[in-house]
């Protein structure tokens, strides 16, 4: 029976991650929340928008209202990346050995672990950044598609266009995809590994009743989880073509509470469905089995994460009333 | 367990106005008056802001158009993220005031709060504040469409710098900005001096409040009357009299003039934003509701506002309507008085609108004496 360590924050919860085998909680009010041996608090942000694992460092890269990109340590230690005053900086991405990106407005900055600065400046604002997973390339999504681009060398960026706004963009595990979650309730793909001059293929997976917010890929990059239904939308990967003439697997579907979040696990074909109205469940892709691992609570589930080994799992709401659910109990 | 209830939408004001209408002086104002409310402010440059305020964000305008084939349907994308930013820590502000550039298009910043679930699920579009500048508007007129585009969607205008001007000259103005928009509040300022409450929660948008205290199209007589009865139309007197248009109880005679404006084309050459104005009696909402969803839907890009009052045949409650474009809201709105007219009225204000074409739809959208009787 899983088990819940609750930990009771004052309001919306930004994000969470685990550093080692701790647990941190960043609060959207700028305060930085860890788990390691009691309850230890930084000051981080003037308001927190932002807030990812940066896996290659095992450290917490943030955004914040004050302008500021930081990277906060497993101890709690705070280091300045960027300051741009009076921009609000809600996204930034975690590339190979250290390297940051981070944007506002229609420019896109990619602080390189020599500390040298790339610019990449779109004609619209940039809405979303993903690093690929190999190589040092990163996808920029904004009005009518997205453009990826090679860190390290001049040249035209290669555009996926796609008529509409694209407010998020992921890039599969295996790299052979691009994934955006649009202004419309939609996700839209790219598959970019066809022949040369051969045209690109897109995915269109539509049919949500609502925008999604929340995408995660299994382990693997076998499945794409996504919320923005009353059900974890979970679209097949595993074929050359993707999803492409495929029905997603609906997961953990309840009558009128909509997915908020979704996080797969590390390891087993299985995935955390967070609700909005605080509940978690786990479920099983192969047979759809659920497990619950937290009732209702306060507010919608807003952020959660998997420990290394995926025996934890750490949630934030955005009422603030966050924990740590142990599976094995 | 039970915290379930849903918070009160937060109120946003909406301030338009062309370059040095006086909309940062306007802003300082709300920023700086003691009214014991705080205000998060999304501007699109800081520039002469000179308040310290911890919540004036920085926004770059961004239109998205949305993917349903509908060319009017756009939002912007920019206070999608900002107003989803600012939500998540509401305690911080009362309100919020988006303050647009002077070529801004409204529309889509309006349209954001009905058109966006997750920003429409937080927020409450209370009105749209346009400021013109007295001196400058004929000439703004003649080389935008922006600052009719402005006028025409606003609910409240502040007619500002009127200082600047003579008399004449003001009433001029203020004659060509009633014929653009027939139903919004004007108000005569010097250097943005307004009192606060003329300006920020009014309630344009909410059906329950909206068409409470219109002071114009809602008292006429006479449909179809390009108003421009002057200077103190947002007075009391204005709501309890069936007055004829000749504002005969106006405080300021010099206007009277006015009058003669009413059924002719603006005298205004620049103007290209006209509306209708229609008046008729019960209606059969079986024929109504098919009616206004054709016309929003065929007219949509061509109609910037509309509002209405309509009484059903039958039906003991008041029902208004409301619109932007395609967009249209509608809901009972209360319970007709004793006394009060049975009748229907309703607003456009738009482009290339058909008049006898909307007014004979609309005339044919009443009950006739034999559905009466099956009520």
């Amino acid at each position: 029976m899983p088990t819940v360590a609750p930990l009771d924050l004052d309001g919306h919860v930004a994000g969470v991650a685990f550093l080692g085998d701790v647990p941190f909680f960043a609060e959207s009010s700028g305060l930085i929340h860890r788990l390691d041996h009691g309850h230890k608090t930084v000051e981080a942000h003037e308001g927190l928008l932002s807030s990812i694992r940066d896996d290659a460092t095992d450290t917490l890269l943030t955004g914040g209202e004050d302008g500021k990109v930081l990277r906060i340590r497993g101890d709690g230690a705070v280091e300045e990346i960027a300051s741009v005053p009076r921009k609000w900086i809600s996204q930034v991405a975690a590339g190979p050995q250290g390297s940051v990106a981070y944007a506002y407005g229609k420019t896109a900055h990619v602080r390189l672990a020599d500390g040298s600065v790339k610019d990449f400046t779109e004609e619209r604002t940039v809405e979303g950044i993903a690093f690929a997973p190999k190589g040092l390339r990163i996808a920029l999504s904004r009005y009518n598609g997205v453009s990826l681009h090679w860190v390290a060398m001049a040249g035209q960026p290669v555009d996926l266009e796609w008529k509409g706004a694209h407010t998020g963009v992921t890039f599969s595990p295996d790299g052979r995809f691009v994934v955006t979650s649009m202004q419309e309730n939609a996700l839209h793909g790219w598959k970019l590994d066809t022949k040369p001059g051969g045209e690109t293929r897109h995915m269109r997976m539509t049919g949500y009743p609502a925008k999604i917010k929340s995408v995660s890929w299994s382990a693997k990059g076998k499945w794409l989880a996504s919320s923005g239904a009353p059900a974890a939308i979970v679209w097949p990967f595993q074929a050359k073509d993707g999803p492409m003439g495929k029905a997603p697997l609906e997961l953990g579907t309840r009558a009128n509470i909509m997915v908020t979040q979704v996080c797969c696990h590390p390891v087993e074909d299985i995935v955390a469905i967070g609700y909005a109205d605080g509940m978690i469940m786990v479920v099983r892709f192969a047979d759809s089995k659920e497990v619950l691992l937290r009732r209702p609570g306060k507010g919608a589930i807003t952020a959660m994460a998997w420990n290394r080994n995926g025996r934890q799992l750490a949630f934030g709401s955005e009422a603030g009333d966050c924990g740590v659910v142990d599976i094995a109990g | 367990m039970t915290e379930a209830s849903a918070p009160k939408p937060i109120p946003v004001t909406v301030l338009t106005g062309y370059l040095g209408a006086g909309k940062t002086t306007l802003l300082n104002r709300i920023l700086s008056e003691n009214h014991g409310r705080k205000y998060a402010v999304i501007v699109n440059e800081f520039g002469e802001i000179g308040i310290d305020n911890d919540l004036i964000v920085e926004s770059d305008e961004e239109i998205y158009e949305m993917n349903n084939g509908c060319v009017c349907c756009t939002v912007r994308g920019d206070l999608i993220r900002v107003v989803e930013g600012l939500m998540r820590r509401p305690g911080r502000f009362d309100a919020i005031i988006v303050e647009t550039t002077g070529l801004a298009d409204p529309v889509p910043v309006a349209q954001t709060f009905f058109m966006d679930d997750d920003v429409r699920a937080k927020t409450e579009l209370d009105a749209v504040v346009a400021l013109v500048d007295a001196k400058h508007l004929p000439l703004r007129l003649k080389d935008s469409r922006e600052a009719e585009d402005q006028i025409a969607f606003a609910d409240v205008v502040l007619l500002n710098k009127t200082d600047l001007v003579t008399p004449e000259e003001l009433a001029k103005v203020e004659a060509t900005v009633r014929a653009i928009n027939p139903s919004a509040r004007i108000h005569r300022t010097e250097r943005s001096q307004i009192d606060l409450t003329k300006v920020l929660d009014q309630g344009a948008f909410n059906l329950e409040r909206a068409l409470e205290n219109e002071p114009h199209f809602l008292d006429q007589d006479h449909h179809d009357h390009d108003h421009a009865c002057g200077p103190d139309c947002d007075h009391d007197h204005h709501h309890h009299h069936d007055h004829d248009h000749h504002g005969h109880d106006h405080h300021d005679h010099e206007h009277h003039d006015h009058a003669h404006h009413d059924h002719a084309p603006s005298p205004i050459h620049d103007v290209t934003v006209q509306s209708v104005s229609l008046r008729g009696g019960e209606m059969n909402p079986d024929r109504f509701f098919p009616w206004i969803q054709k016309i929003t839907q065929s007219e949509g890009p061509n109609i910037l506002r509309l509002k209405g009052i309509i009484a059903f045949k039958g039906d003991a409650e008041r029902y208004v309507v409301q619109g932007v474009h395609m967009i249209i809201e509608g809901d009972h709105q209360r319970p007709w008085k004793d006394g009060e007219k049975h009748e229907s009225r309703l607003v456009f204000i738009g482009r290339e609108l058909d008049r006898e074409k909307l007014e004979r739809t609309f005339k044919a959208c009443e009950a006739t004496p034999a559905e009466a009787a099956a009520h």
